[in-house]
Parts: structure tokens; sequence; C-alpha cells
């Protein structure tokens, strides 16, 4: 069957233009897929490494402050295989040559060096040797954020105690392979550090000799966390303890398996749309190739030719195109999931992460590429292998034209004799016509999710930090402060405006749900944090009850008006009821807010704050914030300005990434889809068209009626494409919500836009590729080739 | 039934009704026609007179909607699928009007593509020789003259050494010297090789190189005539 194989490989060589446009289709689905997938693998199988050769914990509990011979108490709860003791707190480091506030999470290791969970992976040092007191180890990150090697020295206020400390290691952990500051969603290396001390040295700064304020657990195997959790809370209780929780809810652990969540999306979605995408392009040039050749067929069978031969014959050429996209698309899919990992390894902190194609992934995508070919080309293969040779001999009936729904409605006047043509010649391929429009609607869809993200960001750190939140500095307090503290800052220069609040750790009970939050106080007539509704009003804050995040609520299953149970994880632990006056719509984190006064009432424990919110005069901000460091009662400081400029920093490049790489994808569709039609429609009416330039139309005329035709369905796709994107949103906006945030769904006008003008501008160049065609009609030839 | 040793094809009764589109057409209205061993019939009569149809039925492409055609011992009308292509393959060639080659590939590899599944077939360049055209084996058919393709899909249809070699309106759309070329083509197999030679016309003027000329018309064989004395292809005009 040598001479067979010639003809695929002569097919697929002529075929070429619309071959490669195909296969760039699969390619870019494949691509996506293994892109997705390889990745999604290698992050698992690098967390589950990771978390179990370093002992990442099951059950993790703060508390204030707990006797060490308590902790008997906590091995003898049923499940406990390991547990370990230690110290946990907030600090502020000083980085020379760096102005900006720096915190840092100080965390305890066991003083013999070597800790029983959550074990530090050294990158470069030593660890801290037994008994040193000024010794540290520093995450990674932050030591590449400044440079910071092994030897140099680190000044720290831990406890409002100045300390100089040496480091002499850099590690990662399990515990913080998402290394962000608490209540924040992007890390900033820069800003945030996690410091590894030995445990009486850091008891000595913290004045917890013989004591903890941490807890983490090791579960026996199989063991359900929810009974150690609330065993270790009822243990806890009587020392200030702030509710335990298992590793679904550890920061790290849970931002991780939400990106894990959103890369299995991602895996989902845009391989379907695309191999869909690719299935309907083999449909069409695959049907009419088989059309073109039905003589060749019939040729073949007329000399012996079976019908399995002829059909595998065309399997073949559909093979060998989706060969190339498979081959390209792998090649890009390994380098797309290189260069990702690369960004993950950027944001998610792991001792290794080698990108790793399983056999599996590529078996996966092998597959489905076949079987996308498979749904778009069965019918046809299966029409040329079943054709009756005698059938084939003959010309195929004349296609069945008929007066265009326009036409019908009486307007054929309006209409010049080539729209008529173009109209009729839509609509009497309604199904072709229509997937056309439908992938030509991916493709613009695309394009809009590429910018989606910026817009959807955009409008978050509108709504979070320009209207929701508007102070220019925030300053936490030591425990047990009042009303005093905040009093005094006021007096500084060029503070504004001060404004107090309260932070409370609970637990919320609604039915059988509960959720470990806290309950911020504000004042009633706050100006600086104002919650608002999804119409962006300001919610006052009322004198009763409490104000929820929509989605907390949701979590909770409460509406407004219903009541919920809140348990105190502080002072005299009272658990009290509360309603649910309003929700408020936030996009990062959930929160719960009430009157600082009523919170101060509902725990019956005096006039206390936990910080405040303050406005300043711009000039004087760095100044005010050098003073502030130096307060004995302040224990931390926020900047927004800085927020902000975090956010983008850390998110700006890769959002543009994203941008141009969905704009290429969607071009790809959009090539694909108009490239194809406007072949297929020149070969099928090459004829007609050749006619009418016999006729003495001229190229521009003759032009109108094969590109007109898709300009019109180009057209037509753009408003559905809106919508497919604005709904493809949505889906994504659905699926990646989680408490840690939630991306609204808000598309600019300028993405409409985008979208619209990139689609227009794509057609455009397709068809001008094909327009060149259209110059080299061979006139006689074609008229004389029989149909 | 058991034909005499020389007879190749029996056909009696034979009638085809086929839909076009909407339109239901009356192909065949009882044919029985009988052709012999090495035997060169033309087949004459107007535009749907159902030749084409004969032609496709003697050659295993359709099948009649009543009667019957046995090639040799075998009853084709009771084949199946499968059965009719082994019979193509082993046994027929086709000649057809515009010629059928396969565009993207060269003339040595359009015969080719017949030979590599025939079971004795003489070699591509052979056919081409005995066409006249082994010089133009490496040309794709669009640059080739049309009776030059011609001649190819002869060389095509006889390198399997089939038993029967139909052709329907070989010359039809060629001018009357590069036809005349092509029925000496068909001449020369079937005095060197024997092959049993139906050619379908409407050139009445072919009917003249024939052993036999059977005349159709709507459907049936209207009159059968043998010719004494043969006139040579090269002699003919039209």
């Amino acid at each position: 069957m040598r001479a067979l194989h010639t003809k695929a490989l002569r097919d697929l060589w002529h075929l070429r233009g619309p071959a490669i446009a195909i296969a760039l289709v699969i390619a870019a689905g494949l691509a996506n897929l293994v892109m997705s997938r390889a990745t999604l693998e290698s992050l698992s199988e690098t967390r589950e490494r990771f978390y179990r050769d370093y002992a990442f914990a099951d059950v993790f509990a703060q508390a204030r402050r707990v006797p060490e011979a308590v902790a008997e108490r906590i091995r003898e709860i049923d499940g406990v295989q390991a547990l370990e003791t230690r110290l946990v707190a907030g600090a502020n480091l000083n980085v020379p040559g760096f102005d900006d506030p720096v915190r840092a999470l100080m965390v305890s290791l066991a003083d013999d060096g070597a800790p029983l969970l959550n074990r530090p992976y050294l990158r470069a040092g030593r660890m801290l040797a037994p008994g040193s007191e000024d010794e540290a180890v520093i995450s990674e990150a932050f030591a590449e954020a400044h440079g910071f090697v092994p030897g140099d020295t680190l000044s720290a206020t831990i406890y409002g105690r100045h300390r100089e400390l040496r480091i002499v290691g850099i590690a990662l952990s399990p515990e913080f392979v998402y290394q962000i500051q608490p209540g924040t969603v992007f890390p900033d290396f820069r800003r945030f550090a996690i410091v590894w001390m030995n445990r009486r040295a850091l008891g000595a700064a913290l004045d917890m000799d013989g004591a903890f304020n941490n807890v983490t657990l090791k579960l026996v195997a199989r063991t359900r966390p929810e009974a150690v959790i609330e065993a270790l809370d009822a243990v806890l209780s009587d020392y200030g303890g702030l509710g335990a929780y298992g590793r679904e809810d550890q920061v790290s652990n849970r931002f991780l398996s939400e990106e894990l969540r959103q890369l299995d999306t991602m895996a989902r979605i845009f391989p379907t749309i695309f191999l869909g995408v690719a299935a309907f392009l083999l449909n069409v040039v695959i049907s009419r190739l088989v059309g073109m050749q039905r003589d060749q067929i019939a040729i073949l069978k007329a000399f012996g030719y079976s019908n399995r031969a002829i059909g595998l014959h065309y399997a073949l050429l559909v093979s060998l195109i989706v060969a190339i996209g498979v081959v390209i698309g792998l090649l890009g899919g390994i380098r797309l999931g290189q260069w990702m990992a690369g960004v993950y390894q950027e944001f998610y902190r792991f001792p290794f992460l080698d990108f790793r194609m399983s056999a599996g992934v590529f078996a996966l995508g092998v597959g489905v590429s076949l079987f996308a070919a498979f749904v778009g080309t069965a019918q046809a293969v299966l029409t040329a292998a079943r054709l009756p040779p005698a059938e084939a001999m003959r010309p195929p009936a004349p296609e069945r034209y008929r007066p265009a729904l326009f036409e019908r409605l009486g307007l054929a006047r309006y209409l010049s004799q080539p729209t008529r043509m173009l109209l009729r010649q839509i609509e009497r391929r309604p199904w072709k016509s229509l997937l056309t429009v439908v992938g030509l609607a991916f493709a613009c869809a695309i394009m809009m999710i590429g910018r989606f993200q910026t817009d959807a960001i955009d409008y978050m750190i509108d709504v979070q930090f320009r209207i929701g939140q508007r102070n220019d500095l925030s300053a936490d307090f030591t425990e047990g402060s009042g009303e005093r503290a905040a009093h005094e800052l006021r007096a500084l220069p060029g503070v504004l405006h001060v404004e107090s609040y309260r932070n409370v750790p609970v637990r919320l009970h609604a039915g059988h749900r509960s959720e470990l939050n806290a309950i911020q106080g504000l004042r009633a007539d706050s100006v600086l944090k104002r919650p608002v509704d999804r119409d962006l009003r300001r919610v006052p804050i009322p004198a009763q009850g409490l104000l929820l995040t929509d989605y907390l609520a949701g979590m909770l299953g409460v509406e407004v008006g219903d009541v919920i149970e809140i348990e105190v994880l502080e002072g005299r632990r009272r658990r009290v009821e509360a309603v649910v006056a309003a929700v408020v719509n936030e996009y990062l984190g959930v929160n719960a807010y009430m009157d600082l006064d009523a919170l101060n009432r509902l725990l019956g424990d005096g006039e206390r704050i936990s910080g405040v919110l303050i406005t300043a005069d711009a000039n004087a901000q760095s100044e005010l914030y050098r003073m502030l460091e130096r307060r004995p009662r302040v224990s931390g400081i926020g900047v927004r300005k800085l927020a902000i400029q975090n956010f983008y920093d850390t998110l700006g490049e890769s959002l543009g990434v994203f941008t141009y790489v969905a704009l290429i994808l969607g071009g790809v569709i959009n090539f694909g889809v108009v490239y194809n039609a406007a072949r297929v429609s020149l070969s099928e009416r090459g004829r007609d068209l050749a006619s009418l330039r016999v006729l003495g139309f001229t190229r521009g005329e003759v032009a109108y009626v094969l590109i007109g035709e898709l300009a019109l369905l180009v057209l037509l796709s753009i408003p559905l494409g809106f919508l497919t994107g604005y709904m493809l949103s949505v889906y994504m906006a659905v699926s990646m919500q989680s408490e840690l945030f939630r991306i609204p769904v808000l598309i600019s006008a300028e993405t409409y836009g985008f979208a619209a003008l990139a689609m227009i501008g794509s057609t455009v160049l397709s068809a001008w590729i094909v327009q060149r065609r259209i110059a080299h009609l061979d006139l006689i030839g074609v008229l004389k080739t029989r149909e | 039934m058991s034909a005499a040793p020389d007879i190749v094809f029996h056909a009696s009764g034979l009638t085809k009704v086929y839909r076009m589109g909407d339109v239901e057409v009356q192909a065949l209205r009882g044919v029985d026609l009988e052709l012999r061993r090495g035997e060169f019939v033309v087949l004459l009569g107007p535009s749907g007179s159902g030749k084409s149809t004969l032609l496709n039925i003697l050659g295993g492409l359709d099948v009649p909607s009543d009667g019957h055609v046995y090639y040799e011992d075998h009853d084709l009308t009771v084949a199946d699928e499968r059965a009719l292509t082994l019979f193509r393959r082993d046994h027929v060639g086709f000649v057809f009007q515009f010629y059928n080659l396969i565009p993207s590939l060269s003339a040595r590899e359009n015969v080719a593509i017949v030979t590599e599944i025939a079971r004795a077939p003489m070699t591509p360049e052979r056919a081409l020789e005995l066409v006249g055209l082994a010089h133009r084996m490496d040309h794709f058919p669009a640059q080739l003259s049309g009776g030059e393709q011609q001649r190819i899909a002869i060389a095509r249809a006889i390198a399997k050494r089939p038993s029967v070699l139909l052709c329907d309106e070989p010359t039809g759309a060629l001018d009357s010297a590069t036809g005349v070329k092509v029925l000496e083509a068909l001449e020369r197999i079937n005095a060197e090789t024997g092959t049993t030679t139906v050619v379908i016309t409407h050139n009445a003027d072919i009917a003249s190189m024939a052993h036999r000329v059977l005349y159709l018309a709507d459907g049936r064989i209207v009159r059968e005539q043998t010719n004494a004395t043969r006139k040579r292809a090269a002699d003919l005009r039209w």
C-alpha cells in the first residue's frame, strides 16, 4: 500500500495550510493540558514528599501561655502519635538599608537541634547550635530578597526588646511553603520573614520560660482530626487557646491546595475548548476532502481497495495531522510546564520541584487528542469507507439552495446578488455556520479571559484598599492595651486621624457548622474601615449584632436575621449569641465585624483595643513609622501603600504573561477557524467564484462573496463571544472561590473592546492570507474541471 | 448454473432502479447478455440508455435491482461487499471517460497503487510501455495531456492482467486524433493479452473496430451486430 501512503502524504502536503492551523489548535489545547496536569502532578508529588520527609504536622494550635507540664495531657489524647510544643510569636526586624517595616514570625526549635515535627530543610549554612542564644535560621525567600547569607546579622524587636541575631542557616519548611503574613493573600518576601531560634533563647525573649504557646501534633494514621481538635481545644481552653485546626486550615497548605484545585480546573476548561474546536475544524476539512475525492475513492474501490483500506487511508491522514499537533503540543506543554514550575517555585518554596512529565499525562494528552480527532472525523471517514463505488462515479446531486431568510422576509430587493450568495451559503449549512460562530466565540472568550484576571484584580484592590480600608498606616498593640494607647498616637507629628479597633479570636457556630475566625470591633463612626455591600454602598456598623462577609455567611449557612453562637477564645471564654445584622462584600479573606463598644460589653473585660488605623500627612509617614517602631506598646506596623504595591509587584508580571498567552491562544483558534472556513469555502466554490471572475467581477467583488460570509460570521460571533467570555469568567470565579479570596466577575469595557479588536485583527490577517489565493484562481482551469 | 467455457459474463433479466436526489431513474429494464473470452465488444447507445449502469454492474461496482449476472461460475448478484471488492481487485480493469487519475500521484504511482494490491501484476513500467508512455512515468496528471492521462488510466487498468477490461467512454473527452491513440492502445492490449474488452461509447464510428456491437436504448439491448471484418483503430476518424 505504499502508493496509498504516498497519496496520504501528498494530500497532507496539499492540505498543509489547514493542517497546520488544526495542528496548532490541537497543540494549544494539548500544551495547556500537559502544562496544567504535569505541573499539578509535580506539585502534588513534591508536596507529599516534602510533608512526609520533613514531618509536616496534622494538627496545630496557638494559645496564650501553657505550662510545659500540660503537654503530657495533650499526649494522652486519643490518636496523638507525636507532639511538639514550641513558641511562635511576631516580631519586627530591622534590615539595614531597607526602610520599610519588616515583620517576622519567630518560631522556636527544640534546643537539642532536632525538632520532631515541621522540620526545616536546610538550604545553606547550618542548623542552630544547641544552647545558642543569638543564632537564627531564616527563611530562604526572605534571605534571597535581601541577599542575606549565613554569617550576616539581623536586628529584631521581640516583645518590645531589641536583639541582635546572627544568621547561621537558611531554610525552608513544610509549614511555610507559601510564606505569607497572617491576614494577607500574596507573599511579600522582602517584608515578611520566618525566623527560627532556639526554644530557650526565644523563651527568654518572650518571658515564656517553662511554658509554650504553640503545639503541633502528628496523628496516628487514619485518625479523624476533628475529635483530636475538640479534645485539644478542651485542654487549651484554660490557657488562652485560640482554637486548634487541622492541615486543611493551615494557611500555607490551604493556599497550596487551592492552587492545585485551580490548576485542575484549568486542566479541564482550556483543553476541552481547544480540542472541541479542533474536532470541529477536522470535521470541516476532512468532510470536504472526502467530498472532493469522491472520484478517487470510487476509482480505488473500482480497482479492488476494500472499504477498510479506504477508511484507514483517511484515518491515517487525520492521524498525521493530530500527530503534528501532539508533537508541538507536548513540546510546548513541557516548556510551558517548566516555565510554570519556575513561577511556582517563586511563590511556593519547596526544597526541590522536579517538573516531571509522567507517562500518565503523556497518555492522557495523546488519548484526548485522538478522541477529539475521532469525534470530529469518524463520520467523514466512515462516509469515505462506505461510499458505494458506483454512486461515487456519479457527480453528487446538486446542492439544494433556496432563498435566504432575509429574502423570504421580502428584503431581497435590498440585497445584491453577491450578498444573496453569501447569505444563502450561510443558511444552507446551518450547523457548520453555527459551529463556526461558536468556535469563534470561544476564541473571543479566551482573549477576554486573559484580561479578566487583570480587571478583576484591579477591582479587588480598589474595593479592598481604596474603598473598604482607607488608612495609611496601622499599628498593632501588645495585649491588654486600652484606648489611652490610641490617644497617645494622636499627638504624634503628621498624624491626621486615628481610629482604634479590637480583634477577638472566636469560633462561630451555626447549627452543626463552625468556623474559626476573629471578630473585629470597629467604631460606629469609623471612616478608615468601611465595610461595603455589593454595590459598594457603605454598610453602617450596627449597634447590635454582627456584620459578616457574605462568603462567611454562606459557609455558616446563615442569612441576615439568623442568630449565631460566638465562642470567644480569649479572656473569660464566654459563649454568647448574636444576630447577623447584615452581610458585606469583601474579596480577600472572610471577616466578622461588630461595634467596638458592643464587643467590649459582650466580652465583659473592659475597654480594650488591639490596634489602630492611622491616616497621616504623606510627607510625615516614614518619620512617623520610625517613631511608632520605637513605642513599646506597638507590636507591629502595617503600611497600606506597600501592601498595594506588593500586590502588583507580585502579580503584575505573571498577569501580563497570562494576557499575552491568552491572546495568542485565542488568536490560534480564530486563525484556525477563519482560515479553514475560508479555504473550504474557496475549494467548494472555486467554480462559482471563477465564473464570477469570467463574467467580469473584480477580485475584490469576488473576495466579498467569500470573505463577506466569514466577516458576517465573525461579527455574529463577537456578541456571543462576549457572553461566553462572561460565563467562562463566572465559572472560573466560582470554581476558584474560597474563604481566602473571591475573584469578582467584572469585565471592563476595555476588555470587551480589546477582545473585539483582537478578533477583527486576527480575522483580517486570516482573510488576507486567503485573499492571495483568490488572486491566483485559475479561471480557465477551474471551469474545465469536472465537479 | 454453468456456462460454456469461453463465456466470461452471462447476465439475464437485469433491471436497475436508482434514486438521484428526488428523481427515480429506471436505468435498466431487463438486459440479457453474454460476453466471450478475448472478445472486443462495443456498447453503443445515447446518453441515459443504461450503458454505464450495465458496465458498473458487470464490473461489480453496483448491484442490479433484479436479475442475475455471472462472472464465470460466480453469481455476482449474491456476492457481498467484500466478495465484490475481491472480484474487482482480481479480475476487472476499469477505464473511465474522465481518466480518474489520482492527482497527487505520479503516472507510475497511479499504476503502482493498483499493482500493489493485485495478485500477479506486470510492473507499472511495463504497463506504461504497453500504452507508449514509458517516458512520461514521473509526471503528475496535471502535467499530462488528456490523451496521455487516458493512456495512463488504461495502463493502470491492464497492469493487473485483468480478465476483463471495462471502458466507459474512454475517448469521450478527447479529440479525434488523441482518441484514436487511446483506441490503438486498447486494440493492442486486446490482441496481445486476449483480455475481454468492453467499450461504452455513443460514437458509432468506434463500433467498426469491435468483434461485436450491442445497441442499447432506454435500458434494453435493442440490436446486436457482429462485424465480419473489423476496422483498425488507426483507420478511424470522426
